[in-house]
């Protein structure tokens, strides 16, 4: 957002909001994005903020030259095992891809190997989360319809998410991933298993060392993702305690409307409002049943992969913290020996390069991704008060329906045969 | 000799004489007009007291500030000081114990719960809560109002006597001697199992009764589930605000927005107190007609008492005629003792049956004069309980409608405040 002073309070005109006004000012898009004389009315300022929302949006929309879906999961069964193949369907105006259109079958292993060479290859480059290889609680079978379908959904977020990097979308892995009908080949190229090895090892063992000091910015940026990590934690943890209470709460909705209908079965008069508020009550019932759907399919997934994130981010620290230890600890070996030390030197000066392209790559990085978290977990926050404004309205309606209802009905005795 | 009378002890003319004295005691000189059209009466304040109880313990209680003023003294003007005293729950009881009592073919309108039942989780169940003590002061102005409003109770002196002398009207209430005149549990449980003829519509209502206490109750404890569970949901967003605040201070651009919508979340959570306390009285208009059922059986077994009585007292004359035939024809129809004795040694001189046959003379005069009056006793009670049946459906049916209304105004009302709190709330994300 530009640095425009805003208001403290407008939400009393927010909610008198005219639509039409809205309309209005998307088809003048141009001349509000450019920052230019700052119109007065409230209604405009929140145009405003859509506006900039959307122009995010078309920053990706704009340049957005490939468009990639995961879908049509299918069970493949062979001799050993079976699991499941998602079809990822690429279309792209790229000029490093041969064609315009893909189509390839992958499974989850698929995108393990994607995602592994890209931390390889960018170790301080922040790679957006896979979903989780199985699901702790619950005991969710892997092959339960529910469970491939938050599945197929993070994986084709994690996609886009690649894509949308301008450093990880130009990856050779990520091409062939998208491309190659056979992995298996590609698979088995380069470095592979044995490297990763000798990093955790070097990883460890640089670790133990110890990191003489770490850059100020990177202290903050530490701190801000160990805070982080708990507070997105926390926000996940409260929404499924929410969507608990709310299916309890359901639960018994259902055992308290019946109750009106039996007493309506010994009464004469009051049988009729006495059903109404039972059918009140179950509708109000599948309106909460509808809400928490939304919560479940919107905002758990958007927080869950953001706790993913955040031990992404830990991780990239830690890599970072090792690249830096790696060469000090070189620098150090430099300063003590006497022999070698011209190649010693090619080393260490090759290691501080190392150094100083990891860091920048983070903080290039680091910038983008907080202004990807911040749209991400606003929209969700967004769609889920949306939700629910929607959710107390339908509500609303349903007990306004019922008052209706009983206040024509006098008239109607009052009238006798006359029913108006 | 009341060898051969049959059943249990009957209703003696004496007893019928005192219920009638009890009665003309009772009503005053106008009959028609209500008392709450002469009077207006509210309960005003409730307030904690402490004192020695009957086994000379400490103790504390809460007594009620009722307040009555004259109708004319407000219609000419002036505008003169309510007159007041204090009672507790325990005298309310009295009175309605008496009323039942002395009109038992009278719904009587119930009292608001003696504890707190319904309860759910964080509902206090203390009968010294104050949200408590403030729903039973409702209570009794409730009970005070129907009462006095109602055609019949309304003139009765012992009610006026309640409201207006606070500190003899427990003698006189005694003195009635009322509670001599209650229908012990076991006859009238014997009569329900025992009776034959009762009236269809009584019946009915009995069966009714059962019905609405079984729905009534069965629906305010789903109720009070529903709300605890509502209750979990709307604090649970408490701990949104919680956490977005603390998430807020890490945050450079979303910090603001954040921040407020915790707090919003904050009211959110706040928010059900008072939703819930306001359907608590929802509940208390429920929970009215749920004691209302036991009024309506009171009256139903006021009948099958009477009714059983009168069957009782009839079956008596037809015994003790038929003695009275066997004694004068000298044939034994039924077993007797006397009978018995009779052929074992020999029958007795004729100025002993002489004696006998007078004495059942009297008794079947008697005898034919009880059936006669519980005859009348019976009607009267079928007639004035049909009356007063008529009245109560009437009064419940529109009752419970406006309570059903209610209902659905405080859900909306609800829904109004939930749909302004996430308005907010997205507002304050839009900032983010």
């Amino acid at each position: 957002m530009s640095g425009q002073t805003v208001p403290a309070d407008f939400s009393g005109h927010m909610l008198d909001l005219d639509e039409d006004e809205d309309l209005e000012v998307f088809s003048k898009n141009t001349s509000l994005a450019d920052g230019s004389s700052m119109p007065n009315s409230p209604s405009s300022l929140v145009n405003q903020y859509r506006l900039e929302e959307d122009e995010e949006d078309q920053q990706y929309a704009s340049t957005k030259d490939i468009f990639i879906t995961v879908d049509n999961p299918e069970s493949h069964v062979t001799a050993i095992e079976t699991f499941i193949m998602y079809r990822v369907l690429t279309k792209t105006t790229r000029s490093e891809f041969d064609s315009s259109e893909y189509e390839v079958r992958r499974r989850y292993q698929d995108f393990l190997w994607l995602r592994g060479r890209l931390e390889e290859n960018h170790p301080t480059l922040i790679v957006h989360p896979l979903p989780e290889k199985f699901v702790m609680k619950g005991m969710v079978e892997r092959f339960n319809d529910d469970f491939i379908e938050t599945r197929r959904k993070a994986l084709h977020r994690f996609l886009n998410k690649i894509s949308e990097h301008p450093i990880l979308s130009c990856s050779p892995h990520f091409k062939v991933f998208l491309t190659a009908q056979e992995l298996t080949s590609h698979k088995k190229q380069g470095p592979g298993f044995l490297s990763r090895m000798g990093e955790t090892v070097r990883a460890v063992a640089n670790s133990v060392r110890g990191l003489r000091s770490r850059p100020e910015e990177f202290v903050v940026m530490q701190e801000y993702v160990e805070d982080f990590s708990n507070k997105v934690s926390s926000v996940d943890k409260v929404t499924q305690r929410i969507i608990k209470e709310q299916r309890e709460y359901v639960d018994e909705l259902k055992q308290y409307s019946p109750t009106y209908i039996q007493w309506a079965g010994s009464e004469e008069m009051l049988a009729e409002p006495l059903k109404g508020v039972a059918s009140c009550v179950e509708r109000c019932g599948k309106e909460t049943e509808d809400q928490i759907q939304h919560m479940s399919e919107v905002l758990v997934p958007a927080l869950h992969e953001y706790v993913l994130c955040a031990e992404t981010l830990k991780a990239v620290m830690r890599r970072r913290d090792n690249i830096q230890a790696e060469f000090e600890a070189k620098n150090e070996a430099l300063a003590s020996r006497k022999v070698d030390q011209e190649a010693l030197q090619e080393e260490v000066d090759a290691l501080a390069d190392r150094v100083e392209l990891a860091n920048n790559a983070l903080k290039g990085d680091w910038s983008r991704w907080q202004s990807s978290m911040r749209h991400d977990l606003r929209s969700a926050f967004i769609s889920t008060a949306e939700k629910n404004v929607e959710y107390y309205e339908k509500c609303l309606a349903v007990w306004e329906s019922f008052l209706l209802s009983q206040r024509v009905e006098p008239m109607e005795q009052r009238d006798g045969e006359d029913v108006s | 000799m009341a060898e051969d009378v049959k059943g249990g002890p009957v209703a003696t003319d004496d007893d019928s004489e005192q219920l009638a004295a009890i009665a003309s005691l009772s009503t005053s000189v106008e009959g028609s007009c209500t008392l709450l059209q002469r009077m207006e009466i509210c309960v005003a304040e409730a307030e904690k007291r402490s004192g020695k109880n009957a086994v000379n313990m400490q103790e504390t209680f809460t007594v009620y500030l009722i307040e009555t003023r004259s109708m004319d003294a407000m219609a000419d003007g002036r505008n003169p000081a309510p007159d007041s005293l204090w009672r507790r729950y325990s005298e309310f009881e009295l009175l309605r114990s008496y009323l039942i009592v002395a009109y038992p073919y009278i719904v009587v309108p119930p009292l608001p719960e003696k504890r707190a039942e319904f309860v759910w989780h964080k509902l206090s169940a203390d009968n010294m809560d104050p949200d408590f003590v403030e729903r039973r002061r409702i209570g009794l102005e409730n009970f005070l109002l129907r009462v006095a409003s109602h055609r019949v109770l309304s003139n009765d002196k012992i009610l006026y006597h309640f409201l207006t002398e606070e500190h003899s009207w427990k003698e006189v209430v005694y003195e009635t001697g009322f509670q001599a005149k209650a229908d012990s549990r076991l006859r009238a449980l014997s009569a329900t199992f025992r009776v034959r003829n009762t009236h269809k519509r009584l019946m009915d209502m009995k069966h009714y009764s059962d019905e609405l206490q079984s729905h009534t109750s069965q629906l305010l404890r789903a109720r009070a589930r529903v709300a605890d569970r509502l209750y979990g949901v709307f604090k649970v967003h408490g701990n949104y605000g919680r956490v977005f605040s603390e998430w807020s201070a890490i945050e450079r651009e979303m910090g603001d927005g954040l921040q407020s919508a915790g707090h919003h979340m904050d009211a959110y959570a706040a928010s059900i107190d008072d939703i819930l306390e306001e359907e608590e009285h929802y509940a208390d208009q429920l929970k009215e007609y749920l004691f209302y059922a036991e009024a309506l059986r009171a009256v139903c077994r006021k009948h099958e008492l009477t009714q059983f009585e009168l069957e009782m007292a009839s079956q008596d004359l037809v015994s003790k005629k038929q003695q009275r035939e066997e004694l004068a024809t000298g044939i034994v129809r039924t077993f007797s003792f006397k009978g018995m004795t009779n052929k074992l040694f020999g029958q007795e001189a004729p100025e002993q049956r002489e004696a006998r046959l007078k004495l059942l003379e009297e008794l079947i005069a008697e005898g034919e004069d009880t059936v006669k009056d519980k005859t009348v006793e019976c009607e009267e009670h079928i007639e004035r309980a049909w009356e007063d049946m008529e009245r109560f459906e009437e009064q419940r049916d529109k009752d419970l409608r406006e309570a059903l209304i209610n209902y659905a105004v405080m859900q909306i009302s609800m829904c109004k405040k939930g749909i302004q709190v996430w308005n907010n709330a997205k507002e304050c994300f839009l900032k983010m």
